[in-house]
């Protein structure tokens, strides 16, 4: 049964409230103007790439590499958006490709 | 015209999202009205969360038991992650005025993403190109969570996969922060962490803990790692 409108507007505030809390707490803590202590300026700098390469592991987290077909269509996905970023280096043309190529695989290739 | 321009170069940096958000979001409007719900809440809740997985992480507290708190505390819990984020564009989010506020109530993993990555010209207002990347990711969201709610079961193309233009995005964001050469170790840590994190505590709760082995991580590698 689905809740009452009162209700599900208090779970939209609930959400909004938790949400923005975890995406602003940082920027409240330490505002703008006032020196930042060493070490927030030494994580704000070193964050992003160690966040980047969670994000890619964290949209893989559900492959299944001990059965079939042993997360190959992302492999071979992953491989040709990195190799052909190596390449060209133009963000949207690895991206695009990368996903076709993923695509063709799980639609065509590794049809379970 | 100024507003013009900072759109005209963020567009296509945020086409990658497009294709990955049209995928995502019409798949919860789709989910959202099987629960009951028609394109008005919907609309409102993308709107006025904007968090993709906490939204998909809401829906079974949408039917059945009212549990606002839980909510909260669960929204908290998924989206810990942006903590992160924000403490990561501090100094890039400073200086944009009520822009700021903006890119921060808007700000998702793929907006983050873009903006902690892209390099904004020189000759560019900084602050209206985060923020017209957080409104173009925003509106996409939006968007295609409404068509999902209202048409989403007479799409009938294979778009199987297509969401991988968001793995492909972070990946290639992966190797731009990597073509600084002091971010190899970063990069590496942050995919070992949630490796381990992965293995040890499952697929759905793998963030929280992955976060805290990027933290020790970066605080024992402090001394190489500082200037």
């Amino acid at each position: 049964m689905r809740l009452t409108d009162l209700q599900a507007a208090i779970i939209i505030l609930c959400i909004v409230a938790g949400t923005f809390l975890t995406r602003s707490l940082p920027f409240i803590m330490f505002p703008e103007g006032k020196e930042q202590p060493k070490l927030i300026s030494y994580l704000s700098r070193t964050i992003p790439a160690a966040m980047m390469g969670l994000l890619v592991v964290y949209c893989l987290k559900n492959v299944s590499v001990l059965t079939w077909p042993h997360g190959l269509p992302e492999i071979i996905g992953i491989g040709s958006t990195v190799g052909l970023h190596l390449w060209k280096k133009n963000v949207l043309l690895s991206i695009l490709v990368g996903t076709i190529v993923y695509m063709v695989m799980i639609q065509r290739v590794f049809v379970m | 015209m100024r507003w013009e321009k900072a759109f005209k170069s963020a567009f296509p940096v945020s086409i990658p999202v497009l294709t990955g958000y049209m995928v995502l979001g019409i798949a919860y409007g789709i989910l959202m009205s099987t629960k009951g719900y028609g394109p008005l809440w919907t609309l409102l809740f993308s709107m006025l969360c904007f968090c993709g997985s906490m939204q998909f992480a809401a829906i079974p507290f949408l039917v059945g038991k009212f549990q606002p708190v839980y909510v909260f505390l669960l929204a908290l819990m998924v989206n810990a992650r942006h903590l992160f984020y924000a403490l990561s564009m501090l100094e890039k989010y400073s200086g944009t005025g009520r822009l700021k506020w903006l890119c921060i109530y808007l700000m998702s993993d793929e907006t983050f993403a873009i903006n902690s990555t892209a390099e904004v010209p020189e000759d560019m207002d900084r602050g209206k190109f985060y923020a017209a990347v957080s409104v173009l990711d925003w509106s996409y969201w939006v968007l295609a969570s409404v068509i999902g709610n209202v048409i989403g079961n007479l799409i009938t193309i294979n778009t199987a996969g297509l969401d991988f233009a968001l793995t492909a995005l972070f990946v290639v964001l992966f190797m731009e922060q990597l073509k600084n050469r002091k971010n190899a170790f970063c990069g590496v840590l942050g995919i070992v962490a949630a490796i381990v994190a992965l293995i040890i505590f499952g697929a759905d709760n793998l963030i929280i803990p992955a976060m805290v082995i990027i933290f020790a991580g970066l605080i024992i590698g402090r001394d190489r790692l500082c200037d």
